[in-house]
């Protein structure tokens, strides 16, 4: 048997308005590239820092949603090496005393309660960004062009104890982190865009004979399901060094995402020395008991209480409550439709299959969905009322998100009411039943299953609209009769 | 009689009508033109401008550190790396200083990066002393302290990091005043040590050092070490304070120092003379840190220094030089770009940074400081002003001194203010054969008003002054 201990260093980059040091823009994603620099982040002579206020009040929001102590008094350092984007030649981050310790992060994973440890959260700022060209690094490129954009943009970096003991626990793991994040507000989540990056530090313990493998280091992962899936590989390939008797070695290595392997980037000898010392262009950050209390007290609803309280107050199944409660704008958007039509239950199974599927298949947010509680309500009432039947109700639905039209006045304008007539499905059933008095004695004979296809019939007849409970109760009457 | 533009203090010259004004700096600008082949004290001469606004300084002349931006002029810091580089903005003293109207004749020369204390280490030559053309003028704001001694301004920035600004003061004749950290802005200041530097004037007078810090000093939300409230800028001039009874300690160590030489002992002691005979209470005291002070700023400065010039990689700064790979390329870039001098700290402080011995050298280093500031933060519990010569020595011939820890060994009387974040300031008293003396006076932080008010007392006590401004020397009276 083998244990697989794992620790997670996670950046995340934090949704303020400016830099962390300077006023330049911070969402420089889709930007030019070197449009949204000034002296200051790209390290001009004499040009000096000056730290942003919400950074901090964002870094004390995940230092307090992840259980964290604070560290009133913390300080930045310089981490020093050499890069063609990193314009001053040092990054400014927080080495000696973070502005946040040990901390926790609990969740449930296939029914078992599991805590991860969180180390240490700190400030920094993030480099630039580089595109070589005619090779994957600056060494071998024939150019190389630099982009400076992203210089400063604040970051957070999280960093886990080696708690985590599979792979799967580690995707897991990043996603509450995600949502945590997202429902604190202080970072958009996105792994693809680079918003939300993942350092993954992996060995494997061979509890028999107790050895314990290097420690690997997997870098730049940038998904959730390469989390998983990057440290499945390395998982395996240290297991089957260990069976072979050898050991891997200990280095950096990098998921490749074509290749769908890790690849090697650097071995523990070529690490750099940063030379880390105090950051003197910045005094210590001091913060006050009240501030830290503020952003305590102001701080919104973890997705984990939400989920806890969507169970007791809406009494929706726990899986339902963990798939709403996992994003803050669904599971206001739930609460209101329960409230609107006073059916939680119904309400979750809609938005949990229906709308999220249109949500993803859109790729529109749900906050700039046309359709609102309303649409439910009255959705609801119809097929209560019997107007339209659930087939029914699920053809409506995308139609209600393309023209943000209620469903009644889809059904009056395309036709679509429930034919409940029993006179007029006992005629059709009863030309169903001249034109094929075969299938009837067939059904006579016992052959019970013969009565889908008189239901089908009228379905068909009705183009689907007949109410299939009132069809199927006169289909049973009259071949019986 | 009509006074030359010579004799008139900073606010003598600010009262002028507008045409006077203007010829003013037109004079100034026709010395420098004139005396800077010889002097070498300028690197950049901009083209004449009457362009000035109203304000405190309006229509001073003035020089600024060539490792002070100045929208639009090179700034160079004296180094190869940096030849071709226009400043894209204002530092925040030259900002002020625009504000109020004061008029920016050039750039001066200094020790590459600020690195010296001799202004030799300038790419672009030395700079000479105008008291005599053979000697250096000090360094490392060699370039302002000369610029201001030979008359070519009224008064030049420097910045201080270990005595840059005290020092060639001294050499020169001149007032060097190095604030207290933290009250004039380093935004635009090149960083050589960051938790050091301190942009200062070098004046002829007290008087006009204090016109100046008030123009330059307060806080700046650009720079997050400067601080509010510090000292009252409000006054037009320097509050009065009598020499009688002020406590001034007088550090026997420094005395005892073996590169002091006795010229400047025997000239600094009568100057403590005069001092007591107007009713100072001077005080002999054991300082006990001054052993101390060389080591631990040669920790700390190259330390900071390594740091902040990583970003002249020949990549954005300076030439670029064809290589295999990226890591050959920085190496080539930066050998021809840096001088020896920096070279040498940068090694220096890349090795007391690195991770086996960071804690040996650069951690102990900072303890130390600690341990001298607390040392000087008693002394001065128990006196007013800490008073040493502001050099051990008199200036030296250019070429003369080649091994650099004789230089270091130099800046150990200005050296405690930057450590411990004083204000310090040096005021020339009566030269050696024709050669400029100064002694320092070191208060606590924030008294920079008393600090100044006591260094205008002792201009009285100088035979340096003529009618209150420094004497400048025969040759550079007339153009």
């Amino acid at each position: 048997m083998y244990k697989t201990i794992i620790g997670l260093e996670i950046h995340a980059q934090l949704s303020t308005k400016t830099k962390a040091f300077c006023s330049c823009q911070a969402d420089v994603f889709e930007l030019e590239p070197n449009t949204a620099i000034c002296p200051v982040c790209t390290g001009q002579p004499g040009a000096l820092p000056v730290l942003n206020k919400t950074v901090v009040e964002y870094a004390v929001k995940a230092a307090v949603a992840f259980n964290c102590s604070i560290n009133l008094r913390s300080s930045f350092d310089r981490k020093n090496y050499f890069y063609p984007d990193l314009p001053k030649g040092y990054q400014i981050t927080q080495y000696f005393t973070p502005i946040a310790e040990n901390g926790y992060l609990e969740f449930k994973l296939d029914g078992n309660e599991k805590r991860v440890r969180i180390r240490r959260i700190h400030i920094e700022e993030d480099a630039g960004k580089m595109i070589h060209q005619d090779a994957d690094s600056i060494s071998g490129a024939s150019g190389s062009l630099v982009n400076l954009n992203r210089c400063g943009v604040p970051l957070i970096e999280i960093v886990t104890e080696p708690d985590i003991s599979s792979p799967k626990e580690a995707r897991v793991f990043m996603e509450l982190l995600r949502d945590t994040l997202r429902a604190i507000d202080i970072c958009s989540g996105d792994m693809e865009k680079g918003a939300l990056r993942c350092d993954a530090n992996i060995s494997v313990v061979d509890e028999e004979s107790g050895t314990s493998s290097n420690r690997v280091e997997v870098k730049n992962i940038n998904s959730f399901k390469f989390v998983e899936k990057a440290l499945e590989f390395e998982r395996e390939r240290i297991i089957k060094a260990l069976e072979q008797g050898t050991d891997v070695d200990r280095e950096t290595r990098t998921w490749n995402f074509t290749k769908r392997e890790t690849i090697s980037m650097r071995s523990k000898e070529e690490e750099n020395d940063y030379r880390y010392f105090p950051e003197p262009d910045l005094p210590p950050l001091q913060l006050s008991g009240e501030f830290v209390e503020k952003v305590r007290k102001n701080l919104p609803e973890l997705p984990q209480q939400r989920v806890q309280r969507l169970i007791q107050q809406y009494g929706i199944p726990e899986y339902d409550a963990s798939v709403l409660g996992s994003d803050v704008k669904i599971s206001l958007f739930f609460e209101e439709v329960s409230r609107v039509t006073g059916k939680p239950k119904d309400a979750s199974n809609w938005i949990m299959t229906e709308l999220m599927r249109e949500i993803n298949q859109r790729g529109i947010p749900i906050d700039e969905m046309p359709i609102g509680p309303e649409h439910f309500k009255v959705l609801f009432q119809l097929l209560d009322q019997g107007k339209i039947s659930a087939k029914i109700a699920k053809e409506l639905f995308p139609l209600m998100v393309e023209t943000g039209k209620t469903p009644d006045q889809l059904v009056k304008e395309r036709g679509m009411e429930q034919i409940s007539d029993e006179k007029l499905i006992e005629e059709i059933v009863l030309r169903a039943m001249e034109s094929n008095p075969k299938a009837v004695q067939q059904y006579r004979d016992g052959k019970k299953n013969v009565m889908g296809y008189f239901v089908g019939a009228v379905m068909k007849e009705t183009r689907g609209k007949a109410n299939p409970a009132v069809v199927n109760e006169i289909v049973r009457r009259l071949l019986e009769s | 009689m009509k006074r030359d533009f010579l004799n008139y203090k900073i606010a003598e010259l600010s009262e002028l009508q507008d045409d006077a004004k203007r010829k003013a700096i037109a004079y100034f600008h026709e010395r420098i033109t004139a005396f800077n082949p010889e002097l070498n004290a300028f690197l950049e001469v901009l083209p004449l401008s009457a362009n000035y606004s109203s304000g405190s300084l309006s229509g001073i002349p003035y020089a600024l550190k060539d490792n002070i931006l100045a929208r639009g002029t090179r700034t160079t810091c004296a180094s190869d790396i940096l030849k071709d580089y226009i400043s894209p903005y204002d530092a925040t003293v030259t900002a002020r200083l625009k504000a109020e109207g004061a008029v920016l004749m050039g750039k001066t020369n200094l020790d590459e990066f600020a690195m010296g204390s001799s202004t030799e280490n300038s790419a672009f030559g030395p700079s000479k002393n105008p008291w005599d053309l053979n000697r250096i003028p000090g360094g490392s704001s060699g370039g302002s302290a000369a610029a201001v001694a030979a008359g070519l301004v009224p008064f030049a920035l420097g910045s201080d990091t270990g005595g840059s600004v005290r020092q060639p003061a001294a050499f020169c004749g001149v007032v060097g005043y190095k604030p207290s950290y933290g009250l004039v802005s380093r935004y635009g200041l090149v960083a050589f040590a960051s938790s050091l530097d301190q942009i200062g004037p070098l004046t002829r007078c007290v008087d006009d050092a204090y016109a100046v810090f008030k123009t330059i000093a307060r806080k700046d939300i650009n720079d997050a070490t400067t601080i509010n409230n510090g000292v009252n800028l409000k006054a037009n001039d320097l509050p009065k304070i009598d020499l009688k009874g002020i406590r001034i300690a007088v550090p026997s160590d420094a005395l005892d120092f073996e590169g002091l030489d006795e010229r400047v002992k025997s000239r600094f002691l009568e100057f403590v003379e005069r001092l007591t005979e107007k009713g100072a209470k001077v005080s002999f005291i054991e300082l006990g840190i001054l052993k101390y002070v060389v080591a631990t700023y040669y920790l700390i400065a190259p330390g900071e220094a390594s740091s902040n010039l990583s970003r002249y990689d020949g990549v954005r700064y300076g030439e670029r030089v064809e290589s295999e790979n990226y890591e050959e390329m920085i190496k080539k870039n930066r050998d021809i770009g840096f001088g020896d001098e920096v070279k040498r700290r940068i090694l220096l402080g890349t090795f007391t940074l690195s991770s086996a011995y960071y804690d040996a050298y650069y951690r102990r280093a900072l303890k130390i400081r600690r341990i001298i500031s607390d040392r000087i933060n008693k002394v001065l519990q128990e006196h007013d002003f800490i008073l040493n010569p502001t050099t051990p020595t008199l200036p030296g011939k250019i070429g003369e001194i080649s091994d650099p820890l004789t230089y270091y060994l130099m800046d150990i009387y200005t050296i405690p203010a930057n450590l411990a974040g004083m204000p310090a300031i040096s005021v020339p008293i009566d030269p050696v054969d024709g050669l400029p003396v100064g002694v320092q006076f070191m208060g606590k932080r924030l008294s920079d008003l008393q600090l100044l008010s006591v260094a205008k007392e002792a201009e009285k006590l100088s035979g340096a002054y003529e009618n209150g401004l420094a004497k400048l020397p025969e040759r550079w009276l007339h153009v």
